[in-house]
């Protein structure tokens, strides 16, 4: 169980929450995630540790509300608790290269650079990040993110902040030189049509580049296989090998194709969580 | 005096076409006549051998003749002294290679139904009033517990009743092990798993679930600022292997471990109102022959498939599964190709499975476990047409621990080190049992693991206090 202290709307399918996770927040690393459950009956699903606390005892999730579990956890409030919250998973994030490091958000992805790039600046790299979005009330956590890097570039779809265009095409005159100038390395987080851009758009170019794979998990622990991912031609499991992986190496249309498995299932589902109500504390 | 009867008291079961589209239990049980008619068929044998044929050691004849004499509360505790799971073992214990086996009425009679009696046996315990059980926690040292499959379950239970506060760490948000998410309702009910937890419960362990050693807290923490003074490993073997054959990361394909987490854990049966979906399509193949696949097969038949089919390379005189499993599933249709060996799966162009591409087999010379050795027929490839394959090809220890604690030793297999004929593993006050120190092996043998366990761990703290 693992109450919730805080719960902030970004954008009008997505929230932040800070939950009481003591355990979980003092083994928490960038580049971690934890796996949910919010009622009885209910699936568990991956989301990553935006930021953590280790004083505090609180884990930062923010959470894209896109089908039935998303949904009923959008139905929790402050003082409620998420049923079951076990982690940290994945293997935490290692940066082997130093300098200037570009880390990419998409939806929910931007949240999940806060604690990595807080990290690398403090350890010397030169930062930044780039937050994009279609349009400038749905860039998410600016301000926070602006305290956590050294640059900050928005980039939306409609030109109504930032730059005018997609992150990759921000990121292309970044390599070309402009504004922060080369990175030395590209992190990215989002969609899956996103990461997969950002990585055409760094491939040949000799910089290194890592994405979080979000493959469908059930345990999170390596017991089912359900998230294997095939990375430089050998199966991996991305709940314990990752959820980073050396972007270059990614089999993508496998992983796109794998992550379509159940969406007649999740359609019927989501259309039954429309009209059905949590009941918190039902078990 | 023991009557001799050819037959065992057949087991009142289900009908097999009712049964096939439910997950109720398919074995009834005995009825306290049926249990009384069978207990008088043991001899009480001088030499009861049959005792050497059970891993824990089980005084048979003496459970069986309180049976008889229908003194159940005596058999139980006879029972309970040494199986510590009677209600699980009795049902899920290979009973045909172990105590069944050796019965001397065996050699020309079929042998006592032991296994159906200490499940009956258990099963009365199970409907008495609830005795109260009080804890009486007065040691000073505390122990943890990692992993609440039976072999962590026993061991916790043993330790509680000597006294030391216990507290079980589960990784899965609900605790049991493959016997929550492995073995089905069908064979294993949970309310016998769910009875057996709420005892332990009442002598006061501690269940944490949702806590991964290693990840959320790692072993050095436990020993040290957490205060536990000795810790039992009992993480099981739940890392699924695949064949590494082309094709199966397609749609559809799955580990049995998947399949059945999917059902048993998430209980996708009973999708929508659960949340967790399994896709089950007109004809699934499951590729292997023990418990899991047969557990496999049969659980998809019941969330819908038409045809459930085993393939196996080798035949079924070298199939590990239980005899009972083996005849359950063919009654219920589950339809056997033996010795096919799959090659590849196949998938249409949006990379849905198809189909599975196998190659027939022949029985050569022995292989090093002593089984014959399937050796392929050469052009006799074929392609039998499904919609899901499911891999039950074994399991090995899950890695995760290993990588996160120093001086834990290990084999090339995964499988944590013991020293010879102990449970005390490389690091000091940590001991380890059941299939994390085996690989795959059985129910009983874990849950003997963890009961020999708890004694050592008793003696190693008596000597530090
Ligand atoms: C390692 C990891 C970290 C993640 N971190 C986060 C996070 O921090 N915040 C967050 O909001 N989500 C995160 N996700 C994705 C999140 O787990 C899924 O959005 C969630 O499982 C959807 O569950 P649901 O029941 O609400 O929707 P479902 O009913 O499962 O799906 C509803 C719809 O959403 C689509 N969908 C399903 N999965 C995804 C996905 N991974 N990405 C986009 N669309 C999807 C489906 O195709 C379907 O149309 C992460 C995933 C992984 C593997
Ligand atoms: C489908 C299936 C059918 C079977 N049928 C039979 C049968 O009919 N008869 C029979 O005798 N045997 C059968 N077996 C085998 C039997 O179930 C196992 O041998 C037995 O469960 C092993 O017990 P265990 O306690 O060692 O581990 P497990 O039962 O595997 O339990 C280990 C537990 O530890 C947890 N864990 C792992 N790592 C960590 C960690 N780092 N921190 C916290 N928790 C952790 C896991 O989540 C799990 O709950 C079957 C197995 C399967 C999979
Ligand atoms: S524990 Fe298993 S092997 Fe031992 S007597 Fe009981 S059924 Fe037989
Ligand atoms: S060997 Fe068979 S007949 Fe003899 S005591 Fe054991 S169960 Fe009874
Ligand atoms: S989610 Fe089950 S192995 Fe990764």
């Amino acid at each position: 169980m693992a109450e919730i202290l805080e719960k902030r709307p970004l954008t009008p399918i997505t929230r932040l929450y800070r939950v009481d996770a003591p355990l979980v927040a003092k083994s928490a690393q960038p580049g971690q995630f934890v796996i949910v459950r919010v009622r009885d009956g209910g699936e568990r699903i991956p989301l990553t540790i935006a930021d953590y606390d280790r004083d505090a005892g609180t884990l930062t999730i923010v959470v894209q509300e896109v089908g039935t579990t998303t949904r009923y956890l959008g139905q929790l409030d402050v003082g409620d608790d998420i049923l079951d919250l076990v982690g940290p998973l994945g293997m935490p994030l290692e940066i082997p290269v130093k300098g200037h490091i570009v880390g990419i958000g998409g939806g929910f992805g931007a949240a999940a650079l806060l604690c990595l790039m807080r990290e690398l600046r403090q350890r010397g790299d030169t930062t930044t990040i780039i937050n994009g979005a279609r349009e400038k009330d749905l860039l998410i956590l600016n301000d926070e993110l602006a305290g956590v890097c050294d640059n900050l570039e928005l980039c939306t779809d409609d030109g109504s902040a930032g730059f005018h265009g997609l992150v990759t095409e921000r990121l292309a005159q970044l390599i070309d030189g402009d504004g922060p100038g080369r990175p030395d390395m590209v992190i990215a987080i989002g969609p899956m049509l996103m990461i997969r851009a950002v990585t055409e758009t760094t491939r040949g170019k000799d910089i290194p580049t890592l994405v979080s794979l979000d493959p469908l998990m059930i345990d999170g622990t390596g017991m089912c296989g359900g998230c294997r991912v095939t990375v430089d031609n050998e199966v991996k499991f991305a709940c314990v090998d990752g959820p980073f992986f050396d972007a270059h190496q990614v089999d993508f249309e496998e992983a796109v194709r794998r992550n379509k498995m159940y969406v007649r299932q999740e359609g019927e589902s989501k259309n039954r969580t429309a009209c059905r109500k949590l009941v918190v504390g039902q078990d | 005096m023991p009557v001799k009867r050819v037959q065992k008291t057949p087991m009142p079961e289900r009908d097999a076409v009712l049964r096939s589209h439910d997950f109720k239990e398919v074995n009834e049980g005995y009825g306290i006549a049926h249990a009384q008619f069978e207990a008088e068929r043991c001899l009480r044998c001088q030499d009861p051998i049959c005792i050497d044929g059970c891993p824990v050691r089980v005084p048979i004849p003496e459970f069986i003749h309180q049976v008889a004499k229908g003194d159940m509360r005596a058999a139980a505790e006879i029972l309970r002294r040494s199986n510590p799971l009677p209600a699980v073992c009795g049902r899920v214990c290979p009973q045909e290679v172990q105590c069944e086996e050796q019965c001397s009425i065996g050699i020309r009679f079929k042998p006592v139904a032991i296994g159906y009696l200490e499940r009956f046996v258990a099963d009365w315990e199970m409907e008495q009033p609830a005795v109260e059980i009080r804890a009486n926690l007065h040691q000073d040292q505390k122990v943890a517990i990692v992993g609440s499959g039976p072999a962590g379950l026993v061991c916790a239970g043993e330790l509680a009743r000597l006294g030391y506060p216990v507290t079980i760490f589960e990784a899965l948000h609900a605790p049991g092990g493959v016997l929550r998410y492995g073995i089905p309702e069908f064979r294993l009910p949970k309310n016998v798993l769910d009875w057996e937890i709420e005892q332990l419960k009442k002598l006061g362990v501690e269940i944490q679930c949702n806590v991964i050693i290693g990840k959320t807290i790692t072993m050095d923490e436990l020993m040290g600022e957490m205060g536990f003074s000795a810790v039992f490993i009992g993480t099981g073997a739940g890392l699924p292997s695949f064949l590494g054959i082309p094709g199966e990361n397609l749609n559809g394909v799955y580990s049995a471990n998947e399949f059945l987490t999917r059902v048993n854990l998430m209980h996708a049966n009973d999708f929508p109102n659960a949340d967790t979906p399994v896709m089950v399509g007109r004809r699934v193949a499951v590729i292997g022959a023990g418990n899991t696949a047969m557990d496999t097969v049969r659980t998809a038949l019941r969330v819908g498939a038409e045809h459930g089919m085993i393939v196996y390379r080798r035949s079924d005189q070298e199939m590990t599964a239980r005899v009972e499993e083996h005849h359950h599933a063919i009654e219920e249709g589950v339809e056997f190709h033996w010795l096919t060996n799959p090659v590849e799966v196949l998938g249409d162009e949006d990379g849905w499975v198809t189909g599975l591409r196998c190659v027939r087999m022949e029985l050569g010379a022995p292989d090093d476990s002593g089984r014959a050795r399937p050796v392929p027929i050469e052009g006799s490839e074929f392609v039998i047409p499904v919609d899901n394959v499911v891999l039950s090809i074994g399991n090995k220890p899950n890695p995760l621990l290993l990588q996160t604690t120093k001086g834990l030793a290990s084999n090339k297999w995964g499988c944590l080190v013991v020293h010879d004929g102990t449970s005390e593993t490389s690091r000091d006050h940590v001991f380890a049992g059941g299939d994390a120190v085996t690989g795959a092996a059985t129910v009983i043998l874990a849950a003997g693991a963890g009961k020999t366990a708890a004694t050592e761990i008793h003696e190693d703290l008596r000597a530090n206090s």
